[in-house]
């Protein structure tokens, strides 16, 4: 008998139910790979002083403008950021720095941390520029999740309840890798 | 001035300086309906960047126009979705 199609049925070729599941295998593990197409960033915040609270801030609130899930994870002096008491007051070094005004011999003495951080003060103060406060406010109002390493806040003798509202606690290098490794955008700051 | 669109809202940000530009007018067209226009009034020169930038990369908003005059850029964004 003669027909136009060529005989399949000895070759071990899978049939068209067969490949309509790999198909959906195939599309199903592909949603699981995408996700839900949610972007992500993890920061982990590690300074405290004034001018290294600013980059954290700056990205997590903008991140969150863009539609991101931001975390950021805050270690060492990055927890003074989230301190209620101590936010308001970070310092900017007057040594270490040679874009300073003052060379590091001056900026050694006594006092000059305080008179550095003042002039920072009244630069942001003259150019609106939003104070930490606002940041972490800001961002919190937008979703962004602050989380204060559990580790760290023992270490420098802190509570628990020192930290702003919204504050996570109870945290520690796990929950910040398995944030970094969900994310998109991953920064050390 | 393009009058293709009209404005629903006006959102006042002069003296602001970044990120804040840009994350208010989120957070205002966020409360906006979709097809509305948010016409956002700035003093920071970097909002002319920003305010493109996020708009090309957010999701539901779309940016219709910028324009500088004097000291004071406007921006008009249409919440799409």
């Amino acid at each position: 008998m003669s027909t136009d199609t060529p005989d399949t049925s000895a070759v071990d070729a899978p049939t068209r139910a067969e490949l309509a599941a790999r198909v959906d295998e195939l599309e199903a593990a592909l949603d699981d790979a995408t996700d839900d197409g949610q972007k992500k960033m993890s920061i982990i915040a590690t300074k405290g002083t004034l001018d290294m609270a600013y980059p954290p801030l700056i990205l997590a609130s903008t991140a969150a403008a863009f539609g991101y899930d931001v975390t950021v994870f805050h270690t060492f002096w990055g927890l003074d950021i989230l301190h209620e008491e101590k936010s308001g007051s970070l310092k900017l070094s007057s040594v270490g720095n040679p874009n300073m005004p003052v060379p590091n011999v001056v900026g050694a003495l006594p006092g000059m941390d305080r008179v550095t951080t003042s002039m920072m003060e009244k630069k942001i103060d003259d150019n609106d520029t939003a104070t930490i406060e606002e940041l972490l406010e800001t961002s919190l109002e937008m979703g962004v999740e602050f989380q204060a390493c559990q580790m760290t806040i023992d270490l420098m003798g802190y509570d628990e309840d020192d930290f702003y509202d919204g504050v996570t606690t109870g945290v520690g290098a796990a929950t910040a890798l398995q944030d970094m490794a969900d994310a998109d955008i991953q920064l050390l700051v | 001035m393009s009058s293709e669109f009209d404005i629903t809202e006006t959102l006042d940000v002069k003296g602001a300086s970044c990120p804040m530009p840009v994350v208010k007018t989120k957070s205002a067209i966020d409360d906006l309906d979709t097809g509305d226009v948010l016409e956002v009034l700035a003093t920071d020169a970097g909002s002319m960047s920003d305010i493109d930038g996020w708009a090309a990369g957010t999701e539901g908003v779309e940016l219709l126009d910028q324009t500088e005059g004097g000291d004071v850029y406007k921006h008009y964004v249409r919440r799409t979705e």
